[in-house]
């Protein structure tokens, strides 16, 4: 398939949880489910690990959407990690939309190490999503857009 | 003023209390700071006005760890921050000698100055709390007090002593305005007007550092601020969204814990409207996991450190528009 060079190409960071979502991205790999290679994966111990700092570090540093995602409530391998991640999103994401950033630019998904599927659809809805919403230019470093 | 001055020697000098810790005049007759006494002659500079706004809970972290019990005057919304403090083990309260002052409103030196009155040289406390006389070097002037005060008196959280050894002088609720009412106007706005609201405010930091220095929640020994290997601990070095990110992670990292004293917006010397980020973080709290008050007790879990098995997912922020 030859590559477009004009059309945009989002970046997305994504928070895995170690203990699911990134073996669900691995399930979704060697099951070859395509999802886009826009998505860059990190994998954090636990979704609770994700500091509203990472995420605005992200968005700082050129990424056009952030997804996090972690066990499914009630299955964390911490036992409550990630009820404490799901207060946390909730306000970070409302502050986000306070502040005029549009809110399809964040998403928190909860995806087992059995969802490759999941996974799969996940990231494909929202690279789909970003690329819509076009760059991200309000969180990043104004001075140097135009 | 002067029966405080008289109660704060006498328990200096039975040796209840080994220092107070209250407001006295700084350069000019408005700019009233925080100060420590240590001994009944230096109480003569003691002063308690209406530009005692300043918050002395923060202050009683250091006089924690002294000897002795010191004596700190508190205003009915600084006992919450108080208790607050206590809650999270950082103020000690068998050090402290609470004395609950009364309070009818603090004001604002702008606002003031923006009624055109100018060379102030002080102002009376007000008894009928209508009407404030001002002092001036052109004589006295009077001006209404409800447009002198400070914005956070216009949503006074009530004239109640939380915690307290001991009361003195009267408080009047001050509250004329809804609380969440300017919040509420911005979640209205499109995302563009929220974005150019919020750019306008913020490109003004000059990231002083004074809301976070003042804040008695922002208290931790080592600030995520401070870090210099963070691109983040002055401006000069940072990106054009470096303000952003820092009050929107300043209001994160108080959220469920600020008791929405607005000292943060009374010290900004560039007139940023700060509270509108806590407030945020509190109506989203109130209305997404229940009515929730910090400072208000001492043993409840604060709403971000607990959870409930059927809290609201994130997706609601997309889905309530």
């Amino acid at each position: 398939m030859p590559i477009n060079h004009e059309e945009f190409r989002p970046t997305i960071v994504a928070f895995c949880c170690n203990w699911c979502s990134y073996a669900g991205a691995d399930l979704a790999g060697s099951s070859r489910l395509a999802y886009p290679a826009d998505v860059k994966i990190i994998r954090v111990p636990c979704s609770c690990r994700v500091n509203p700092m990472f995420i605005l570090r992200a968005f700082e540093k050129g990424a056009d959407g952030v997804i996090l995602c972690g066990c499914h409530p009630g299955d964390c391998h911490y036992s409550t990690g990630n009820y404490y991640a799901r207060r946390r999103m909730t306000l970070l994401f409302s502050m986000l939309d306070y502040l005029g950033v549009e809110n399809g630019r964040t998403r928190v998904e909860w995806v087992s190490a059995a969802e490759g599927v999941k996974f799969s659809e996940t990231m494909n809805s929202f690279v789909e999503k970003v690329r819509s919403l076009g760059p991200n230019v309000r969180l990043g470093d104004l001075r140097c857009k135009n | 003023m002067q029966e405080l001055i008289n109660r704060a020697k006498s328990l200096l000098e039975s040796g209840e209390v080994s220092r107070v810790l209250g407001w006295r005049k700084g350069e000019t007759d408005w700019d009233v700071e925080p100060a420590f006494f240590n001994s009944a002659e230096e109480l003569s500079e003691f002063i308690y006005n209406g530009f005692c706004g300043a918050n002395l809970s923060k202050y009683m972290i250091e006089a924690s760890k002294l000897e002795g019990k010191t004596l700190v005057f508190l205003k009915p919304c600084d006992t919450y921050s108080f208790n607050q403090l206590c809650k999270e083990h950082r103020v000690d309260r068998e050090k402290a000698y609470i004395i609950g002052v009364g309070c009818k409103g603090k004001l604002k030196i702008e606002n003031i100055d923006a009624a055109g009155i100018l060379e102030v040289r002080g102002a009376g406390y007000p008894d009928a709390s209508e009407i404030l006389t001002v002092k001036t070097l052109y004589g006295d002037r009077e001006v209404s007090y409800k447009s002198a005060m400070l914005e956070r008196c216009h949503v006074c959280k009530g004239k109640e002593h939380m915690v307290y050894d001991e009361r003195m002088g009267e408080s009047a609720d001050t509250s004329d305005a809804d609380r969440f009412a300017e919040v509420a106007k911005i979640e209205a706005m499109s995302p563009e007007e929220k974005f150019a609201f919020f750019q306008s405010e913020l490109s003004k930091c000059i990231r002083c550092n004074a809301c976070r220095n003042v804040c008695p929640a922002c208290s931790c020994r080592k600030c995520v601020f401070d870090s210099t290997k963070f691109d983040s601990a002055q401006k000069a070095n940072t990106t054009s969204f470096e303000e952003k990110m820092f009050h929107i992670i300043r209001a994160f990292h108080v959220a469920g814990r600020c008791t929405d004293c607005g000292e943060c917006s009374r010290v900004c010397p560039q007139g940023i409207p700060l509270h509108l980020f806590n407030r945020k973080f509190i109506k989203d709290i109130n209305a997404l996991y229940g009515d929730y008050q910090a400072g208000a007790d001492t043993d409840s879990k604060g709403p971000l450190t607990d959870f409930r098995l059927d809290d609201c997912e994130p997706s609601i922020v997309t889905k309530r528009g």
